[in-house]
């Protein structure tokens, strides 16, 4: 904001405003109603294109999969047969994976933002760790998958996968073993790596957003540093950080290629019931149905492309009745 | 009461017999089985392995079947590391694949499921194309040497231009036919029309003298009278053959025909659920591998591989002393 008000101060120095403007411009009146008109035709043709792409999509989208749109096409497991076919394992996975990613992801983007912006000082490890975050941002997600595969899934080769120590139970709720296998867990923690860049530079964002004044009368008035992160600034910016975290479950929810590397199965006859459970996931099923030969495939695909967005929108709409619960409490 | 206490008896009488029955019999009944069968692999075996799987699931509802689609190659990287319990092959299993499995301890048996098979099809009223030889395959599909008429492919063919008719860029069936007709570095000519629904290709095919495609064999076999298949000439042999079950059996239609494996890790078989799962993969693999479009092998191939099962015969046949293919008949090589 400074530079920007110094470059401003500077220029009305040597030129008045008018002539600015007047230098960029057709100088007639007529002229210059053109250029504004057309300017604002482009506009609203790029925003229309936009638009009727997107509802292209759907509606093609909705023709070819409404048919088979049913409580049977939900409770349903996978099946050769499309008229038996459902989404119900790779429904229940995503929800799984979606909600240990968000668990995750969350605390600990959050935590990060909160000590690169309140508490860490100016210095090259700082820029340092913000420069490889806002790499790490444009890195592909197949690259996540590999790397979940070794941390999570194989725990980098030091235990025997055939082998692995476990804790309980297979069948019981709290059943963890190590490695972790392909299961719930690792997939989950594997989204964590694609989404936790994108939550913590949102999160950075939206702590900036909240007005140095604020934290400078809560530490004038004997504040720690940690009572004016956690009464005052975090408060103030959880609307906007939970934009960016909802945001970024929506692209977790969407992922396939992570999920695919792990090495997770695409026909699977059960729910998820602990951390180890095998898994599959929308993106994957909805792939699948849309390889095979069968058109009753094809349309299954849309089907499920329908289920996957309707997931989406549910998640935006609780965002946003958060966001405004929490902007509401907070005046 | 009475009909009551008589059902009350008649459980008592089943728990007890349940009771005295031998673990063995125990084993065979599939409705009390329990755990985990992970397979994963080729995604042309994908398809009959789903089959197997989503019937199985029916007489073994206690057992959770997981079936992934990694690629043949894929699927042995991780039965080499102990992470499955069968790996579904649409090859048999390379030399560098049984060492990792060595070097993990890894001992596998060799069970062949099915057969897969190509069919190359013209119009009824192709009155030439007669047969073909694999360099004539190559010179109508290939990329780099394309016929653009009949007449490029054999002199005394009419001069009239071929249409090309494909599946799917991305099924199974055309990478195996790109696979055996060009090599896996090769392409296939860009000027094809190309269906992912079969239909499509047999209807264009029907309504175009000059058309030619390719399709899986036990999809031909329910349009035989629509299309006509044309014999390829066996490179080894030299004769041409058309496609029929006996001689894609036989093997003397090659080089359109291959066999599918399914790899059981050894270890795994302790678990009864992997072992009830073997077996029947192998009583309903033929049923099942021709209801989702490949051909099923001759019943003696099922009955030793059966047999192979129960007594744990260890490691592939498909391979000689130097780690190289055998060539021949199926039944003539796996024992």
């Amino acid at each position: 904001m400074h530079s920007l008000g110094g470059r401003a101060q500077s220029t009305t120095r040597t030129r008045t405003p008018g002539e600015i403007v007047a230098a960029a411009t057709p100088t007639s009146q007529v002229g210059r109603r053109i250029v504004d008109r057309t300017f604002l035709g482009v506009c609203i043709a790029f925003t229309a294109l936009a638009v009727l792409l997107l509802v292209i999509l759907l509606v093609s989208i909705w023709q070819d999969g409404h048919a088979r749109l049913s409580w049977q096409f939900l409770s349903a497991f996978a099946s050769r047969k499309t008229e038996e076919a459902g989404v119900r394992a790779p429904l229940w996975g995503s929800i799984w994976v979606c909600v240990i990613c968000a668990v995750a992801a969350l605390p600990i983007g959050v935590g990060t933002a909160i000590y690169l912006e309140e508490f860490s000082k100016r210095s090259r490890f700082r820029s340092f760790i913000q420069l490889n975050i806002a790499n790490l941002a444009g890195v592909p997600s197949i690259v996540y998958g590999i790397l979940g595969l070794t941390a999570f899934a194989r725990a980098f080769g030091t235990a025997n996968s055939e082998d692995p120590i476990t804790f309980g139970q297979p069948e019981s709720f709290f059943y963890l073993q190590l490695p972790f296998g392909n299961g719930v867990l690792a997939g989950g923690l594997t989204l964590m790596l694609v989404v936790l860049p994108i939550v913590i530079v949102s999160s950075q964002e939206a702590l900036r957003t909240v007005p140095g004044s604020l934290r400078t009368a809560a530490l004038a008035l004997g504040a720690t540093q940690w009572q004016t992160t956690w009464n005052i600034t975090l408060p103030a910016s959880i609307p906007m950080i939970m934009t960016g975290g909802i945001l970024a479950m929506s692209r977790a929810i969407g992922e396939a290629a992570p999920i695919l590397v792990l090495g997770v199965p695409l026909f699977i006859r059960s729910t998820p019931s602990n951390l180890m459970s095998d898994f599959t996931v929308l993106p994957l099923q909805i792939y699948n149905w849309s390889m095979r030969q069968q058109s009753g495939f094809h349309e299954l695909a849309a089907a499920g492309i329908i289920v996957l967005l309707a997931v989406l929108l549910t998640l935006n709409a609780l965002a946003v009745i958060i966001r405004h619960r929490l902007q509401r409490a907070n005046g | 009461m009475r009909p009551i206490r008589a059902i009350n008896a008649f459980l008592v009488a089943a728990v007890l017999v349940s009771i005295a029955a031998s673990p063995a019999t125990l084993k065979q009944d599939p409705k009390n089985l329990k755990g985990a069968v992970r397979v994963d692999g080729s995604s042309t075996v994908y398809l009959i392995a789903e089959a197997v799987a989503e019937e199985f699931s029916k007489v073994a509802p206690g057992v959770n079947v997981t079936v992934g689609m990694s690629g043949t190659g894929g699927g042995f990287k991780r039965f080499g590391n102990g992470e499955t319990d069968i790996s579904n092959a649409s090859r048999c299993i390379k030399q560098p694949e049984i060492d990792a499995c060595k070097s993990h301890k890894i001992e596998f048996i060799e069970l062949p499921v099915a057969f897969d098979g190509l069919t190359i099809v013209t119009n009824k009223g192709n009155t030439w194309a007669k047969q073909l030889t694999m360099a004539q395959v190559k010179k109508i599909f290939a990329s780099h040497e394309t016929a653009k008429t009949w007449k490029d492919v054999d002199a005394s063919w009419p001069d009239d231009a071929i249409k090309v008719y494909s599946p799917g860029t991305d099924s199974g069936t055309f990478d195996y036919f790109k696979e055996v007709t060009v090599g896996k570095e090769g392409k296939i000519r860009a000027d094809i029309s190309v269906s992912e629904d079969d239909n499509v290709i047999v209807r264009a095919i029907e309504g175009d003298k000059n058309a030619i495609g390719f399709f899986g064999y036990a999809y031909f076999a329910e349009n035989q009278g629509k299309l006509n298949a044309v014999p390829v000439v066996n490179p080894k042999t030299g004769a041409a053959v058309a496609p029929s079950p006996t001689t894609i059996e036989d093997a003397s239609y090659a080089p359109f025909s291959r066999p599918l494996f399914i790899y059981v890790n050894k270890a795994s078989l302790a678990k009864p659920a992997v072992a009830a799962y073997a077996a029947f993969a192998l009583d309903n693999g033929a049923k099942l591998a021709a209801e989702v479009g490949y051909i099923k092998l001759p019943t003696v191939i099922y009955e030793r591989a059966k047999a192979n099962l129960a007594a744990s015969k260890l490691g592939t046949q498909m391979l000689d002393e130097n780690g190289m293919e055998r060539m021949g008949i199926l039944a003539d090589i796996y024992k």
